[in-house]
């Protein structure tokens, strides 16, 4: 059992239910209203995180975005502690002031999540090159949406990275809308890939519903900045299944077609990688995962919030 | 502290004594920005400090202000304390993104998970046709955001130590310098120490009314100051020497003797560190101890470059002395013309910048 619990594809499986289950409670309560922050949810896209952060120990670091529950997960982040965050209670990892958009746990290397685009890119690169200046044989990696590209943040950053020859790894989850805005009608030229070889950093594109050959790339992708080769460059295609913000569905919205939508939902990755595994296997995994998450919730629930005290703490460090 | 190790320095020579000693005392401590590393140095201010602790500490960097600030973060996030220079602050505009969003923030929004050891020095130009995009001041845009220290010393010896102060704290800080400071001597303790935050510096004490000067201004008040003792005014100058947090109370027992208040500040007046102040003390000593006040600043326009219009735009020595008298003496009084006087550092300031 232990064996066959230990392959690429079982972990995968575990890290992408768990992120897939908590969503799904946090669809689940938050008609409740405990859930008093705007949360943008993961369901659809748990692959990238899940599989790039397989091949990260603790002591690597990871920057994410405001859709970061799956980072925070897959990262290893403290699941309790995620909920309580989210109820915005005292146990929760920021003490219920970061809510959704602003997890964190340093302790596994999940250095934070910025909800405003592209603003957590350079601090990633800078931690990369204290990394380097500080001779760790760590690395970073930076997790952001194809809408990043966009800002000029994104470019200035992939310039200097390349320039030191900084040991981050790049990911991009395009998962081709920016809100409702699709990527045809922001993105200019040839692409990412030839804007970060243009840089000098190599990159790769993934197709999404290959979750093991992504896993494989990232893999990949890893072993070449940990080698010291520089920054790598990953275009991992992806799909949000759910509004930007919100619990909800948007089809109302009518800004991507049905269908569209729909393929993504029949061919989902999730489901890619169970049936991978023998069936008892998969159950394991899926019950263990359950206990936590409803561990996660109950702990949530029980939290207090914090007392009005609190509001002037950690303005300041000292 | 021995004034034998007093030595007279300059402005620019103290701040890169400071830079200099606290580089050799902690090796997490770097320094990068445009230019840090050229011939000219920041005005001699890192002036070959990759040369003596290596090209890693001390290093230019690509002109990409918003990546390079968000760079200084990430890396101070993870223990280390780097020194950012921007020789005007003008481009610290493109900034403020990862000021206000990230740096100021961090501690708070992690519940102290992560702190930022960073510093930001921001240099405000002023002469030899610097223009409007060379010689703004924006300090007040710091001041309003909390999770911030704002440091604005006027004297050599306040510079050495705000500076020393600002690398060893867990916290970003904005070092707000005056170029027109930067030749200006002074007494400077070979030692190293720290200036505290909160605690403003009386230049010179007086009973008729309070001269609070923000940086380059506090100079001139000073010099305002000797011109006011041939009217009989006697002004009481105060240096914040840092904003955020800004010693309101030192400036309010000031008021509560003189009755009288001017804020001169080394900037715009709209919603400024000058209006700060002013509304600061208004609170404290409410209908306690009615007092008069008026505010000077820059002209409520952008910087015109031609000699003859800047120096309407800024507040001089006469300037300031006459706005006093007529803040002492009232409305009603004869009127008085302050003698002219050199600034030197002004009147001898060469370009290019």
């Amino acid at each position: 059992m232990e064996e066959r619990i230990n392959t690429p594809a079982a972990r995968l499986y575990r890290s992408m239910y768990l992120i897939r289950r908590i969503e799904e409670e946090i669809i689940r309560l938050y008609p409740t209203d405990k859930i008093k922050s705007p949360v943008h949810l993961s369901i659809g896209q748990e692959a990238v995180s899940a599989a790039v952060c397989d091949h990260l120990g603790r002591d690597d670091y990871v920057f994410g975005t405001y859709r970061g529950h799956a980072l925070y997960l897959a990262k290893g982040g403290d699941v309790p502690r995620m909920m309580a965050e989210l109820y915005g209670k005292v146990d929760g990892c920021a003490r219920g002031k970061a809510g959704s958009m602003h997890l964190v746990d340093p302790a596994v290397g999940m250095m934070g999540t910025s909800a405003v685009v592209a603003t957590g890119i350079s601090n990633a690169v800078g931690a990369a090159l204290a990394l380097k200046m500080q001779k760790s044989k760590s690395i970073v990696v930076c997790f952001f949406g194809e809408g990043a590209a966009d800002e000029g943040a994104w470019h200035e950053s992939m310039n200097f990275a390349s320039l030191r020859k900084l040991p981050i790894l790049f990911v991009c989850e395009n998962n081709f809308y920016a809100i409702y805005s699709h990527v045809r009608d922001r993105l200019a030229g040839p692409g990412l890939l030839a804007r970060s070889e243009a840089y000098g950093i190599p990159a790769e594109h993934i197709e999404d519903h290959e979750p093991m050959k992504l896993h494989e790339r990232a893999g990949a992708a890893v072993a070449a900045v940990r080698r010291g080769d520089g920054p790598r460059f990953l275009e991992c295609m992806t799909y949000r299944w759910r509004d930007h913000v919100g619990p909800g569905e948007d089809r109302a919205h009518k800004y991507r077609p049905d269908a569209e939508l729909n393929a993504k939902i029949e061919n989902d990755n999730l489901k890619i990688v169970g049936d991978m595994l023998p069936a008892e296997l998969r159950k394991s995994i899926e019950a263990a995962e359950e206990r936590r998450v409803a561990d996660a919730i109950v702990f949530a629930e029980s939290s207090a919030f914090p007392e009005d005290r609190e509001v002037y703490d950690h303005v300041f460090t000292g | 502290m021995s004034s034998q190790a007093e030595r007279m320095l300059t402005y620019g020579e103290a701040v890169f004594e400071a830079t200099r000693s606290e580089m050799a005392r902690d090796p997490k401590v770097f320094v990068m920005g445009q230019g840090v590393d050229d011939a000219r140095g920041m005005f001699g201010t890192t002036l070959n400090l990759h040369k003596e602790f290596g090209a890693e500490r001390s290093f230019d960097v690509p002109l990409a202000e918003d990546a390079m600030t968000g760079v200084g973060i990430g890396a101070a996030l993870m223990g280390m304390r780097p020194i950012q220079v921007h020789q005007r602050m003008d481009f610290v505009l493109l900034c403020m993104n990862q000021i206000v969003n990230m740096a100021s923030k961090m501690s708070y929004m992690f519940s102290g998970a992560h702190k930022v050891p960073l510093v930001i020095r921001a240099i405000i130009g002023r002469s030899w046709g610097q223009g409007a995009q060379h010689s703004q001041a924006f300090h007040s845009y710091f001041m309003h955001v909390p999770g911030l220290r704002v440091v604005a010393p006027t004297t050599p010896h306040d510079a050495k130590g705000c500076l020393i102060t600002a690398i060893r704290d867990d916290n970003p800080v904005v070092m707000i310098e005056h170029r027109m400071l930067h030749n200006v001597k002074g007494m400077v303790p070979a030692e190293s120490y720290e200036i505290p935050y909160g605690k403003a510096r009386t230049l010179s004490p007086g009973k008729d009314l309070t001269i609070v000067g923000i940086s380059h201004m506090a100079l001139e008040c000073v010099r305002a100051k000797h011109l006011l003792e041939l009217a009989q005014i006697d002004a009481e100058v105060i240096d914040p020497v840092t904003l955020s947090p800004l010693d309101i109370d030192s400036i309010v027992r000031s008021v509560e003797r003189t009755g009288r208040l001017l804020v001169v500040d080394t900037g715009w007046l709209n919603c400024g560190a000058s209006s700060e102040i002013l509304s600061e003390t208004f609170e404290r000593l409410g209908q306690r101890r009615p007092f008069v006040a008026k505010r000077m600043g820059y002209l409520p326009t952008p910087c015109p470059t031609t000699r003859i219009l800047e120096n309407l735009y800024y507040p001089s020595p006469q300037s300031i002395a006459e706005t006093a008298y007529r803040l002492v003496r009232g409305a009603d009084a004869p009127e008085w013309r302050a003698g002219a006087v050199d600034s030197q550092e002004v009147a001898e300031f060469r370009g290019p910048f």
